[in-house]
């Protein structure tokens, strides 16, 4: 029978909560295919996380065991993974899409002479072939990618693809099997220091309810201003896409995606952002998305409730105007 | 220090792309421009050269008109380049661009080898640590800060959510490099002249494929994103689009 891997992500003993999608993914494609779906943890001193993973619908969960692998290095994970695939092969081997698995799964693939497909946002199994749906061109495109190569093939899914809250419970406990790797001495090259937040967090967009957010559509710092002053009206907060926080206009801490803060206000309204992927996926749950921009096709549309295609300099001095008058 | 900077040709980033007949990749005439992370990896390759001495050598892979990412490349200070041409390296997955990059350079001895942390195209955010697995090498991804120390390197990795980490690791190494590491340059006139006068090496598909294979990721198909949501387009001058927009902000979504 052939076998879906998931293996979760911990952190220094901590279940990264986006592990649950994955087991979602896998479980949906077990259904699909009648595939057996196992889980595995990887790291030191995991035997509680693969107890949490044993109460769910899985038939078997690793608890994969080194002491080499606190803190993560990409070597170690690679060569442990690369150890435990061999010695029980996988048809599949689903990861969430994070940094760290970005970090470390083209190396394990590669080591095993196979590929990964990352950044998957759905799966389907259609005339005995798996499609893997992912965004190609930053998100204007997608495509359904399938796997020609004998295995294992690893899978990546982007964050919010699947609903944490659907992983199945289990009938009973699954077995778990606690596996021991040795790592030889020199195998791990990099040695890392504690991770560390770089600034003091001056604002946290999580708790805002409005968000006016500019892209590179602002054109210059000076424009700040103006999506400034719309936020105040709207008593939102002001936010930004990596490039505008790059240069220096607003602050690191005021980043939206996934290299900066994730968040769900009730209004997101986007000002010039063409929505790129790492931008969307640090605000799709937000509750109402407004965007404006010039390019008819930027991908931001496909997400936004209300759109305005048009240039954001004619159109956000009245819309300050309006919304002054409508807050009296 | 010898540095290689790996680096991509991709669409312009507000050219309007369609697809092609058979729906399996878009129609190539488009405007393409130097992918943006790469971009930032020549910055970062050219100011470790001013401050360690050393050479910087470029190289990419695809068709006649990849050539132009080169040519700004040595006009912006890149010693070399070395251009995998033709059309055969269109489409290929990342396994078989750092198969073929690796068998291009492989009597080379870098110290660094530089990609962008992803391309703007595919997005596979790979090929630079298939690199490293490839020629033996450690590496470390979506890099900030780089500091040459004895017998390595120390680096800062950007982290989800604003948290980031230090690493120290041995020379020789591959980094994939984060946008805004750094400010980037502009070719000088002076510049684009020499660029002219110095060495580029063609290696064509012949060269390289004993050490490629069949692509293991085929697309399918290629499509629109079939939207999640009816979005609904306001329309008109501005004033009045302004108007019909807090219209909806009080009614709709009840934020005023």
């Amino acid at each position: 029978m052939d076998t879906i891997l998931v293996v979760v992500e911990q952190r220094a003993g901590k279940l990264n909560r986006v592990s649950w999608e994955t087991i979602t993914a896998g479980q949906a494609i077990a259904a699909q295919t009648g595939w057996t779906l196992e889980a595995a943890v990887v790291g030191s001193g995991v035997a509680a996380i693969a107890g949490e993973m044993a109460a769910k619908k899985v038939a078997k969960v690793y608890a994969i065991e080194s002491a080499t692998l606190e803190p993560y290095t990409p070597d170690a994970f690679a060569y442990v993974l690369k150890e435990f695939l061999q010695k029980h092969p996988a048809k599949l081997v689903l990861m969430p899409h994070t940094y760290q698995v970005r970090d470390f799964v083209p190396k394990l693939a590669t080591a095993l002479e196979t590929t990964a497909i990352s950044d998957v946002i759905a799966a389907r199994y259609e005339g005995g072939k798996l499609l893997f749906t992912r965004q190609m061109f930053q998100g204007k495109f997608v495509a359904d990618v399938s796997f020609a190569g004998s295995g294992p093939c690893f899978v990546t899914f982007q964050n919010g693809s699947f609903r944490a809250d659907k992983v199945e419970a289990g009938a009973a406990a699954a077995p778990v099997e606690t596996v021991t790797v040795d790592i030889p001495d020199g195998a791990v090259r990099n040695h890392p220091e504690a991770v560390f937040k770089e600034a003091k967090q001056a604002v946290d967009l999580t708790q805002a309810e409005i968000i006016v957010s500019v892209g590179r559509g602002i054109k210059e710092q000076k424009n700040i201003d103006l999506a400034k002053q719309l936020a105040d009206a709207l008593g939102g907060e002001l936010a930004a896409s990596r490039p505008i926080c790059d240069n220096g206009w607003l602050p690191m801490d005021r980043q939206i995606g996934s290299s900066g803060q994730t968040v769900a206000p009730k209004l997101y309204l986007a000002l010039g952002i063409s929505g790129a992927i790492q931008h969307i996926v640090g605000m799709k749950g937000s509750r109402s998305i407004v965007a404006i921009n010039k390019d008819s096709e930027a991908p931001i549309f496909e997400i936004a409730d209300y759109a305005v295609v048009g240039n954001l300099f004619d159109i956000l001095p009245p819309l300050i105007e309006e919304v002054k008058k409508a807050k009296g | 220090m010898k540095i290689l900077v790996c680096m991509k040709q991709v669409p312009q980033k507000d050219a309007p792309l369609k697809l092609n007949e058979a729906g399996t990749w878009i129609r190539e005439d488009v405007s393409y421009e130097v992918n943006e992370p790469d971009a930032f990896a020549l910055e970062e390759a050219l100011r470790q050269k001013e401050k360690h001495t050393g050479e910087v050598v470029v190289v990419t892979a695809g068709p006649a008109r990849a050539l132009q990412v080169l040519r700004e490349a040595l006009a912006k200070g890149a010693d070399r380049a070395i251009h995998l041409e033709g059309d055969a390296f269109v489409g290929l997955d990342a396994y078989n661009t750092a198969r073929a990059i690796a068998a291009a350079i492989k009597d080379e001895k870098f110290d660094l080898i530089f990609t962008g942390l992803q391309s703007d195209d595919y997005g596979y955010a790979q090929t630079g640590v298939i690199l490293a697995q490839l020629l033996g090498l450690p590496h470390a991804t979506i890099i900030m800060q780089i500091e040459k120390k004895d017998g390595g390197i120390r680096v800062k990795r950007e982290l989800e959510a604003g948290f980031f980490q230090f690493v120290d690791m041995p020379l020789p190494a591959v980094l994939t490099i984060q946008s805004g590491i750094n400010k980037l340059r502009y070719a000088t006139l002076i510049g684009i002249k020499q660029a002219k006068m110095k060495p580029l090496r063609k290696v064509t598909m012949a060269e390289v494929q004993s050490a490629m294979g069949g692509n293991l990721q085929k697309i399918e198909k290629l499509y629109l994103p079939q939207k999640s949501k009816n979005t609904e387009f306001l329309e008109g001058p501005p004033a009045e689009v302004a108007k019909k927009l807090v219209e909806k902000l009080k009614n709709e979504m009840r934020v005023i």
